[in-house]
């Protein structure tokens, strides 16, 4: 079991932790919070089997946010010295006093127990950050030169980010937590570029991000050897597929697909920040508003999908948020009903009556020490059906329909109603067997409608962690890291386009 | 630790570059950013979150070996002491010696010492907002009392760069950025106007000025109309253009467009290069020195790509013409991609962009008050490309759109999920305005230096309703 890195135990969070804290209450701060964080990075990219960029980062910091005469106050700096802690606290406790006028609800949090001085890190093997680079190269390059000697391969894409984020955080009110996570982000993606016409397509592993360290690389989580011999073939079978017949199908949608309609129409819009409007400006508000909590039917009576920050190798998972609280699980759609909100500290007191509970769900983050934290995805999962069926059970239901796996490219509205999403592969479904591939195919739907058009949800064996990196949110924006489980799912009629028509071609 | 001295950007740069030397680099460029910024955010008439941030980056790129031997390795680290500087050169080194040869590798860029290398940062601070945040509060107050609701974000950074190289480069470059974003909705939340734009120090940013406009434009829905899914006669803003335009000048990449897989590609092989992508004299220009949108002016990469390198950092930028008069003039090239492809000119990106049709004058107002029939948006969002081969993107409508009849605005409407590619409109835009400064709601928190004129398109695609209001 790794721990928390020796090289970050030895910088003096605590004597800094201290020093603004203190800073902060002789200011008149009611609540005060320090953190103190590093974000070691890597990314390698490689063209066509050459090393085309490799780059590390570290990104190091300390914050201080207040609540001063009932106002938040956020700073933060880079140098590591108690001079800088007690310049960041005064220019926090500043920033409150500047706010002061512009608000109008006094700033009050949940309660949550204190924890002091714990520890947490994440469930990995090895830290992608303590391997040589060339041995990182020379993964990526074998993987590119498998792809690159196959027919019809004009050119390979390969990539791989790898994080390794430490974390202090202390409060006035005696918490303090040090923690640790890895966190490891590959892509590979083929290219055909047919020569007499100019068509060109791409085939892109399945393979998600996910909250584990370099041992994912070489097999633990996910089955390279097999889906790399895959790639070619199916790239070349997408080049001559026949384009899709616009119009309305029955749809079996894969993990690797259905994790990212999970995240953009039922993650961000059970955000509570969002249903209240706090994002209005920038990320978008939520159908979903607090008002139809218990009553708005989300989906169809199979659905039902959790929050946790608990799920192992899950990229939102962790022990403690940024607000020191504990991570935990609980439910958002049961039998297709709109039961539960993600929040932080804040949002759990204003709104504890429609809530039921007045504790925070531990939705609190800020992407990096120069950030202030906000309200974030937990890992939102669909959950599967005890002994519910296989994917070809699902597929063997449909007549004439489409069954989609991986994903491409994503949009929804900002108030998370209208969604369209493509995919890697859309496979036609006759008479419940696939046959062949289809090319040229979105899907659009209303959130609502979609889920409610769900028939039946697969059973655990389907259920696979799909997730993102790059989750972006707020002003100034912060990106975040997620994971969305899911089984693999049947729906009924749902509108699928021809992106070449779009085109109007 | 509390012995550690913090540098100055100018030391950093001189010790980096004689621990490389010393090292056994070949070469070596040092980066060093130093930033700050203030913003203040507010919702529901009331502040949500502000921040003062102060910030540091520097990236050191080594290099070993000489000629297309050269391999280089690249480091960055948000803060450095005397010794830290140590430690992260020392890995950049180290990287550049376990790598293989750098496909771009190009002798580092000749230099001297610039104007004001001497200087120190400029900066800035939440004093920036000393008139603007009173004002604001008096537009929450005065919302509040009209039952109408404010949400909103200012921002407000500057960036000092300096950039050292061993070859004799010291440049040193400060920036500042700024925009308000600001939407407006009605009390029972049923209608939403948007107004953004970009500023260098927001003097000339007005709180009041912007609620004024934004009753205006949630004025107009006191009159609603559902309109059908279709393609419609549209008139887009300059913002809902630099949404729109802002990708397809992202896609300007010369490797993708020479390796037949970017809309830029000829189908016969090659680049679209000389190929005429607009009947109408439309021309697509960066200038570092481009009045109220200046940019950097010589070339920034931390990372190598389809069109730059770290081998040519500092590299002079000048004005470049990606298309003129209607044809596609230049991709976007670093020396090494230049060469791969055969392209014109070495032509890196820049930072900013100006979309001009020759001769168009008059604003968005006026391409309204000619048309008969048809639609005005505010602005775009969730843009996504759906197809790479035609650059058709996906995205919604947001924050009005407006129904327009006999040359006035006289309703607004639902929105709507559109599928359109901005090659194509290039193409099939029937009347243009002025360019302006704007501002795009999608991609200006990042990239705000734009200037785009509003176009009318006959046939703009509204694929489908959005239920977002």
């Amino acid at each position: 079991m790794p721990e928390v890195d020796a090289s970050f135990l030895v910088l003096p969070r605590h004597e800094l932790a201290g020093a603004a804290l203190q800073r902060a209450k002789d200011l008149g701060a009611t609540f005060a919070e320090f953190r103190l964080e590093r974000i070691r990075s890597e990314s390698i990219s490689l063209r066509d089997g050459v090393l085309e960029s490799a780059r590390d980062d570290e990104d190091l910091g300390l914050a201080v946010r207040v609540i001063h005469d009932g106002t938040w106050g956020f700073a933060a700096g880079v140098a590591l010295t108690t001079d800088e802690a007690v310049r960041v606290a005064e220019q926090a406790v500043h920033m409150a006093q500047v706010s002061r006028p512009i608000n109008s609800e006094p700033i009050e949090l949940a309660d949550e127990p204190v924890y002091d001085d714990v520890s947490w890190v994440s469930s990995y093997e090895i830290d992608p950050l303590s391997l040589p680079r060339s041995e990182k190269v020379a993964l990526l390059t074998d993987w590119s030169n498998r792809l690159l000697q196959a027919d019809g391969v004009s050119h390979v894409t390969a990539h791989v980010d790898s994080i390794n984020e430490c974390k202090f955080y202390a409060n006035s009110e005696g918490t303090s937590t040090t923690q640790q996570r890895v966190r490891i982000g590959p892509t590979i993606e083929a290219v055909a570029v047919d020569a007499e016409t100019g068509r060109f397509d791409s085939m892109a592993s399945c393979a998600p991000p996910a909250g584990r360290g370099w041992e994912y690389m070489t097999g633990t989580g996910w089955n390279w050897d097999e889906e790399l011999a895959q790639i070619p073939g199916w790239l070349a079978e997408k080049m001559v597929a026949p384009s899709v017949e616009a119009g309305s199908y029955d749809l079996v949608i894969d993990p690797t697909n259905l994790w990212l309609t999970i995240h953009e129409s039922i993650g961000h819009a059970t955000e509570l920040d969002r249903a209240l409007g706090y994002e209005a400006n920038y990320a978008g508000t939520s159908f979903a508003t607090i008002d139809k909590l218990g009553s708005l039917q989300y989906g169809s009576p199979v659905m039902h999908v959790t929050g946790d920050r608990t799920a192992e190798n899950g990229l939102s998972t962790i022990g403690y948020d940024d607000e020191g609280v504990a991570g935990q699980q609980w439910d958002l759609v049961k039998d297709g009903i709109l039961v539960g909100y993600q929040v932080d500290r804040r949002m759990a007191k204003v709104n504890e009556e429609r809530l039921g509970t007045g504790r925070s769900n531990g939705c609190a983050f800020a992407d990096s020490a120069g950030h202030i934290p906000i309200q974030r995805m937990a890992n939102v999962s669909l959950q599967p059906a005890v002994d519910g069926p296989s994917t070809e059970e699902l597929i063997s239901r449909v007549k004439n329909g489409i069954y989609i796996v991986g994903d491409k490219s994503w949009s929804i509205d900002m108030q998370r109603y209208n969604f369209q999403f493509t995919g890697q592969r859309f496979y036609k479904i006759t008479d419940g067997k696939l046959d062949g591939q289809l090319r040229d195919v979105a899907y659009q739907a209303t959130t609502t409608d979609f889920w409610g058009s769900m028939e039946a949800v697969g059973g655990p064996e389907t259920y696979q962690l799909g997730g993102a990196l790059n989750c972006g949110k707020a002003q100034p924006g912060q990106t975040g890291a997620v994971s969305h489980g899911c089984p693999s799912v049947l729906f009924r009629d749902v509108r699928i386009l021809n992106t070449t028509q779009e085109a109007g071609r | 630790m509390t012995t550690a001295i913090q540098l100055s950007p100018q030391d950093t740069i001189e010790r980096g570059l004689d621990l490389a030397a010393a090292a056994g680099a070949s070469g070596c460029v040092v980066l060093v950013a130093e930033s700050s910024s203030a913003n203040l955010r507010w919702a529901n008439n009331t502040l949500t979150t502000n921040g003062a941030m102060r910030g540091s980056r520097v990236t050191v790129i080594a290099t070993v070996g000489a000629g297309e031997g050269t391999a280089a390795g690249v480091v960055g680290r948000s803060s450095t002491t005397d010794s830290s500087l140590r430690e992260l050169v020392s890995a950049a080194v180290d990287a550049a010696r376990s790598s293989s040869p750098a496909e771009d590798a190009r002798p580092l860029i000749d230099g001297t010492v610039g104007s004001g290398w001497d200087e120190e940062p400029d900066e800035t601070s939440v004093n920036v907002y000393a008139e603007f945040a009173p004002a604001l509060g008096e537009a929450l107050t005065q919302a509040g009392k009209e039952n109408r609701w404010l949400y909103g974000f200012a921002d407000h950074e500057v960036v000092t760069l300096y950039v050292g190289s061993s070859t004799g480069l010291r440049l040193r470059h400060s920036l500042p950025r700024g925009f308000v974003s600001a939407t407006g909705k009605s009390g029972d939340l049923s209608q939403s106007a948007w107004v953004g734009a970009a500023t260098r120090d927001f003097s000339d940013i007005d709180p009041l000025a912007i609620d004024t406009e934004l009753t205006r434009r949630l004025g107009w829905a006191s009159r609603t109309v559902s309109v059908e899914p279709g393609r419609h006669a549209t008139v887009l803003p300059p913002a809902a253009v630099a949404d729109l335009v802002t990708f397809l000048f992202w896609q300007l990449e010369g490797r993708d467009a020479y390796e037949g897989r970017s809309v830029f590609s000829k189908p016969s092989g090659g680049t679209r290069i000389g190929e005429a992508l607009s009947p109408h004299r439309v021309s697509l220009r960066s200038d570092p020195n481009l009045a109220g949108l200046e940019t950097f002016p010589f070339a920034v990469a931390r990372s190598s790509g389809g069109s730059s390198s770290v081998f040519d950092n500092g590299l002079t930028l000048s004005a470049t013409d990606w298309i003129r008069g209607g044809k596609l003039e230049n991709l976007m090239q670093s020396r090494f991609t230049a060469e791969l492809t055969g392209a014109p000119a070495v032509t890196p990106p820049i930072d900013n962009f100006a979309l001009s049709v020759n001769g168009a004058t008059g604003t968005t107002d006026d391409l309204v008050a000619g048309l008969d029939n048809g639609l005005l948006l505010t602005c775009l969002w969730y843009i996504r490309p759906v197809d790479p081969q035609t650059l058709l993107l996906t995205g919604l409508t947001r924050d009005g759109v407006y129904l327009v009849e006999n040359g006035e605005v006289t309703g607004a409407v639902n929105n709507f999920r559109f599928n359109e590619s901005p090659v194509d409109l290039l193409a099939r835009f029937t009347a243009a305005g002025a360019t302006v400064p704007s501002f795009s709601r999608e991609w200006g928190d990042e990239f705000s230096r734009t200037a785009t004129p509003p176009l009318l398109v006959p046939d703009f695609n509204m694929s489908s309703v959005s239920q977002a209001s």
